[in-house]
């Protein structure tokens, strides 16, 4: 398959992203707004293909877990839910980071707490970003606002989840998921041979040969002092991300009075927001976060020193404005407007709440 | 007279600890089944040739350090999910030969589900289930499959139905499962007893080579520590009082 | 009827002196040490009758341990 310009759902992008970047397994579980990267896939067929596996799994949590088996025999393997689904799934996303593997899993978010609603929401991203399983460690969260970076993201995902030996995370919500738009799909990659994985990840169980001590996947340790080694060895390679890795997009910020930042689809609702603002006489910018972990410090620091206030634009209750307050740490005004439950804001509801909460005067 | 200088010549050797199984000290209770079984694992592994293409799946629960003792790969699997950890590594490389390795805690209470569904998917792997009773690792809290009227440290005047339930005969359940094969309850307390368990035990290995589906082999086992009596009690104890619950034997062979 | 005899090698550091290979014995050739232990304290199985063995492996079979070899002849 060569490259293809397409018009699909942000769901259905994530399908043929995962066909078309090589990889070697896909088990998942059936939960609104995701369904159809399950359906798709089935629809797709590729074990006739690329000889990509597609299992509907008994649960979320065995979906997890077969990513966990198929992680540690080397193999490309993503797993995607939503909200209620990935909370199932922390304990093996806990288990797969403890053990070090690389994964994908996507979150199509949906409103919450518990059982919640289907409609959008970005509420899991303290899930996402400040663990949601147990143990320190991190997952790489991309958050995708357009179809196209849907299927973008799952190379990237791929790309440093392998580049790492650590889980990556898609965070969407339902519009992401649900919208349609044109998409350039990439031309098809061909899926690793039994030897490039020996030879590109030597710790995967491939079958012990007479060259190689057995390899053991492992999250457990008993013996604390090695075990806090272990622990020392992830936090220096979540330092090293952290350097590296961080993606964000800027819009109209030069010579901005004051910044929104949002992430997904969020982010597509203020950028309206900066142009009405604009008409308006008010210098508004905009930061997108596209690694929500690592985060944007850095550039939110910077920009601390220059406006007059930030707005965290988010669909929940004020999550990403603690990250934004841990960056600014004081030098300039931080406020939060979010819808929740399922709803999502309208781009004048955004500058009023700019006006309101930090314009004032 | 022949003395013993004269015997201990390699020609003569009639019974060793299989070469797979290396020599960690293993952590497990003395008389613990999980020794015999384990060795019956590296046996048939090595003389069916496949050490480089063993994938072994090891619980949590006594057995989750079963990766130090046989010299192939392995993955350490979350409490009960074994089962769908062996699917992906199976469907992923279904040239290798995979097996999960679980207590009756993991297979029978948290990872029920897991077990159910990749039986009834009738996935090419082999499901060795140790059976004693009772949650060793913990420290002996009642199991699924805890007799009645057995104490645990959880149930300490004994099972009782009306409270706990009913012990499970979840290899019976199993068996009633399409994509299972091969089910079948043996025990390692004899050595007559351990050569028909192995001959099992190769069964559902080449089963899932041939891609026949699931094979379970249940090990009606011991646990002298969680039942607090002495190894040789213990053996004693099991034919007596788990044998006639769990009677050895195919459930299912097609 | 061809005689057989036996020996078997305990490797003394691996025993856990659990009794089973003394128990599985046909010919009462294996005991536990009485007084002596292994480095982890147990009192590890040897050959208290080496005359009686016969080679038939039960012991080594029945052990968890691994620590039993045995040989046999026939003379």
């Amino acid at each position: 398959m060569s490259e293809e310009i397409r018009l699909m759902k942000g769901n259905e992008a994530i399908a043929h992203a995962a066909v078309r970047y090589g990889v070697d397994g896909y088990f998942g579980y059936p939960i609104t707004p995701q369904s159809e990267i399950l359906e798709t896939l089935t629809e797709l067929r590729p074990w006739e293909t690329t000889g990509m596996v597609v299992l509907q799994a008994e649960s979320e949590v065995a979906a997890i877990n077969m990513v966990y088996g198929g992680a540690g025999a080397g193999k490309k393997v993503m797993t995607s839910s939503s909200s209620p689904g990935v909370s199932l799934k922390q304990e093996g996303i806990s288990y797969i980071a403890g053990a070090e593997l690389p994964c994908l899993i996507v979150n199509v978010m949906r409103g919450g707490p518990g059982l919640g609603t289907i409609q959008p929401s970005q509420a899991d991203y303290f899930q996402t970003t400040k663990g949601g399983g147990h143990g320190d460690y991190r997952l790489i969260a991309l958050a995708p606002s357009s179809v196209q970076e849907m299927v973008d993201f799952v190379g990237l995902g791929l790309d440093l989840a392998f580049k790492y030996n650590n889980p990556a995370i898609i965070l969407a919500d339902g519009v992401i998921g649900q919208m349609m738009e044109k998409v350039v799909l990439p031309k098809q990659q061909i899926r690793r041979t039994e030897e490039e994985i020996r030879k590109e990840c030597p710790w995967a169980i491939t079958g012990k040969t007479a060259d190689r001590k057995r390899n053991v996947i492992t999250s457990l340790e008993l013996d604390p002092e090695r075990m806090e080694q272990n622990n020392i060895r992830f936090q220096a390679k979540y330092r090293t991300i952290e350097e590296n890795e961080v993606r964000y997009e800027e819009l109209y910020c030069e010579d901005a009075e004051y910044i929104a930042v949002a992430f997904g689809s969020s982010a597509r609702i203020c950028l309206k927001a900066v142009e009405i603002a604009r008409e308006q006489g008010i210098k508004l910018g905009l930061l997108r976060p596209i690694t929500l972990w690592p985060f944007p410090t850095k550039i939110i620091k910077e920009y601390a020193e220059k406006v007059k206030g930030f707005l965290s634009v988010e669909l929940n209750a004020g999550q990403m404005v603690e990250d934004i307050r841990l960056s600014v740490n004081g030098r300039t005004a931080v406020e939060h407007y979010g819808r929740m439950g399922g709803i999502v804001f309208s781009p004048e509801e955004i500058v009023e709440a700019l006006k309101e909460k930090l314009i004032k005067e | 007279m022949i003395t013993a200088e004269e015997i201990i010549k390699p020609e003569n050797l009639v019974y060793t600890k299989p070469k797979l199984m290396n020599d960690t000290h293993m952590h497990y209770c003395p008389g613990c089944s999980h020794g015999v079984v384990h060795k019956l694992v590296a046996e048939v592994v090595e003389e069916m040739g496949m050490e480089e293409k063993t994938i072994g799946v090891s619980p949590v629960g006594c057995a989750v350090f079963a990766y130090n003792y046989i010299d192939i790969d392995w993955v350490e699997a979350a409490h009960g999910r074994a089962p769908a950890v062996a699917t992906a590594v199976k469907r992923l490389s279904p040239d290798k030969m995979v097996f999960t390795y679980q207590g009756d805690g993991d297979l029978a209470a948290i990872g029920t589900a897991e077990t159910i569904h990749a039986c009834n998917r009738g996935e090419n792997i082999v499901i060795i289930f140790i059976n004693n009773a009772i949650y060793g690792m913990t420290g002996g809290q009642m199991a699924p499959t805890t007799l009645e009227g057995m104490k645990t440290s959880t149930c300490p005047f004994g099972r009782d139905v009306k409270l706990n339930g009913y012990p499970l005969k979840i290899s019976n359940l199993i068996a009633q499962l399409d994509g299972a094969c091969y089910v079948t309850r043996q025990s390692v307390q004899t050595s007559p007893a351990i050569k028909k368990a192995k001959k099992a035990l190769r069964q559902a290995f080449e089963n899932s080579m041939a891609g026949k589906g699931t094979s379970l082999v249940e090990f009606v086992s011991t646990c002298s520590s969680g039942w607090k009596m002495t190894p040789v009690q213990s053996n004693k104890w099991m034919e007596e009082n788990m044998f006639p619950f769990y009677p050895l034997g195919d459930l299912k062979n097609e | 009827m061809a005689k057989v005899k036996g020996t078997v090698l305990v490797n003394t550091e691996r025993c856990k002196g659990c009794e089973l290979c003394v128990e599985a014995c046909p010919t009462k050739t294996l005991a536990l040490a009485k007084k002596e232990v292994n480095d982890r304290g147990y009192h590890y199985a040897y050959m208290e009758n080496p005359d009686a063995c016969i080679g038939c492996a039960a012991c080594g079979i029945v052990c968890p341990d691994g620590c039993i070899t045995v040989y046999k002849v026939k003379l």
